[in-house]
């Protein structure tokens, strides 16, 4: 594309009712206060 | 007209033109022309959008645009169409993650704490092994069939009770095999009471090790004072130090995490700091408070919050000039593997998929609505006794939040963070707005973060 470059082609429609449940909540990674989900990892896409 | 209830979120920064599209994740840099163009693109016509913009830019430039526009909308990375069900994760009713207060009582007197000070508005209390063992089996038996189970030694300062801490993650461990459970434990410490005996037990037993410290010496010592009054730097320091260079050395994850507060605005200045003294992974954050504390962060803030954020990301990102090598919590985002769209939606988990026990066995939503009794759900002995509580957090969902429904960051935040909801607003369906909007600033600067360093993996 000329005008547009892609950086990320998103993969979260894929992952609709597809969880898991098994990844970290996130109050419990380095924060305890302030909530912020989208740093978290996805334990299926990290067993790939 | 096309569907209005997708949605994308563009914004200028550090000389970039950058465009999210909200439902997929997707992201785009573009040229100026594109950034302009899609003001309209999406609620008008192709004849509207070209009569308007070739006024400005050549006629078959804004037609090229129109058609890659409409290329990626094909390929479901423009305008995705957002029809999650708000309530997917209601199939995963369970409790996979505890916060084990297993001391009210602190050896210091921070000035912010949610503890108040340590003794969570209490008399101060150590948790006994037996109700830390009821709390372990009351997590391993709520928790289902989930395998990955979390516990985070908590306080007050957990290390005040560290033998019940051993004690219990002994007994964690010995529920693994016959339960078909992996415990992760985190200890979250103020560094008072390491040594090189219980640290190297630390570093053998825990999977995270969250150390508090807060920047620069006289911003910690401001706000976190020893029982005498004086400042705890000059104590803590070496002993975080030292925690911090046995995880490097296995290898294992740590973060150095600090909170800044109307005080010390200039907060990059203490991460950087931190970075020179050679934490790598650290975490600063702004203070959870009563709005009525003077440290408290109003609207009042948040223009010079938003601009240390910018020198922040800029200073980041040319760390390697500086001699620095470190990773801050609050800038790292992963978009490729990052979570699913259910764990978007349930948010951070208090009080449904997360809870905090205190030492009388006491269960809360979280930890930070301990001390404030109409919270309580239950107790280690009896279980929830209180299922409407938790069903209150369970409604609270990003997409049930009015002002969460159409933020364009709500799959970055999860809806952010209840008991700050609830110290501002006094309910959990409406989140703090000063909190949402540091928090849009800050994954806007990830996102720009992520391009420049994706650029650079491409040039090398």
């Amino acid at each position: 594309m000329k005008h547009i470059q892609v950086v990320n082609k998103g993969r979260l429609c894929e992952t609709a009712n597809k969880g898991c449940g098994e990844c970290q909540t996130s109050c419990q990674s380095a924060c305890k206060t302030s909530c912020t989900v989208g740093n978290q990892h996805c334990k299926q896409a990290q067993a790939k | 007209m096309k569907n209005t209830h997708s949605q994308i979120h563009k914004f200028y920064l550090n000389g970039r033109y950058i465009v999210l599209d909200v439902a997929s994740e997707s992201l785009m840099q573009v040229d100026q022309m594109t950034y302009d163009i899609l003001d309209d693109y999406h609620l008008k016509s192709d004849e509207e959008t070209l009569e308007k913009w070739q006024k400005t830019y050549p006629k078959d430039e804004v037609e090229e645009v129109i058609a890659e526009l409409h290329e990626l909308e094909e390929q479901g990375m423009l305008y995705a169409p957002d029809d999650y069900d708000p309530m997917v994760y209601q199939n995963y009713d369970l409790i996979k993650s505890m916060c084990l207060n297993v001391a009210h009582d602190c050896n210091l007197r921070c000035k912010y704490c949610f503890a108040s000070q340590g003794d969570f508005n209490g008399k101060r209390d150590v948790m006994p092994y037996e109700v830390g063992k009821k709390a372990l089996d009351f997590l391993v038996a709520q928790s289902k069939n989930r395998h990955n189970l979390e516990v985070d030694f908590f306080g007050g300062e957990p290390m005040i009770n560290f033998d019940v801490v051993k004690r219990l993650v002994a007994y964690g461990r010995s529920l693994e095999g016959p339960k078909n459970k992996k415990f992760k434990f985190t200890m979250t410490t103020n560094g008072m009471l390491l040594n090189d005996e219980n640290m190297k037990w630390i570093d053998e037993n825990m999977g995270n090790v969250v150390l508090s410290l807060d920047g620069r010496k006289a911003v910690n010592d401001r706000m976190r004072p020893t029982i005498s009054g004086k400042g705890s730097y000059d104590i803590i320091f070496n002993h975080i130090k030292k925690m911090c260079d046995i995880r490097e050395a296995s290898g294992k994850e740590y973060y150095v995490r600090g909170t800044y507060t109307k005080y010390n605005l200039d907060f990059g200045r203490d991460v950087e700091d931190m970075a020179r003294q050679g934490f790598k992974s650290l975490s600063v954050e702004p203070v959870v408070t009563d709005p009525s504390k003077p440290y408290a962060i109003l609207e009042e803030d948040v223009n010079a919050i938003k601009k240390e954020y910018d020198r922040l990301a800029l200073a980041y990102l040319n760390q390697e000039e500086e001699g620095l090598d470190y990773l801050f919590y609050h800038f790292m985002v992963d978009l490729n593997g990052g979570p699913c769209v259910y764990k978007r939606l349930s948010g951070c988990g208090a009080g449904r998929d997360y809870v905090a026990v205190t030492p009388k066995g006491n269960i809360y939503p979280c930890h930070q609505f301990v001390g404030q009794p109409e919270f309580i759900m239950g107790n280690v002995d009896e279980g929830i006794t209180k299922p409407e509580i938790k069903d209150q957090f369970m409604e609270a969902g990003l997409l049930n939040k009015p002002s969460c429904r159409d933020c364009w960051c709500r799959y970055f935040c999860g809806g952010g963070c209840h008991a700050n909801a609830w110290n501002f607003n006094h309910t959990v369906m409406k989140p703090y707005e000063v909190s949402c909007e540091i928090e849009r600033h800050r994954v806007e600067n990830a996102l720009m973060i992520k391009i420049v360093q994706d650029e650079r993996t491409a040039e090398d």
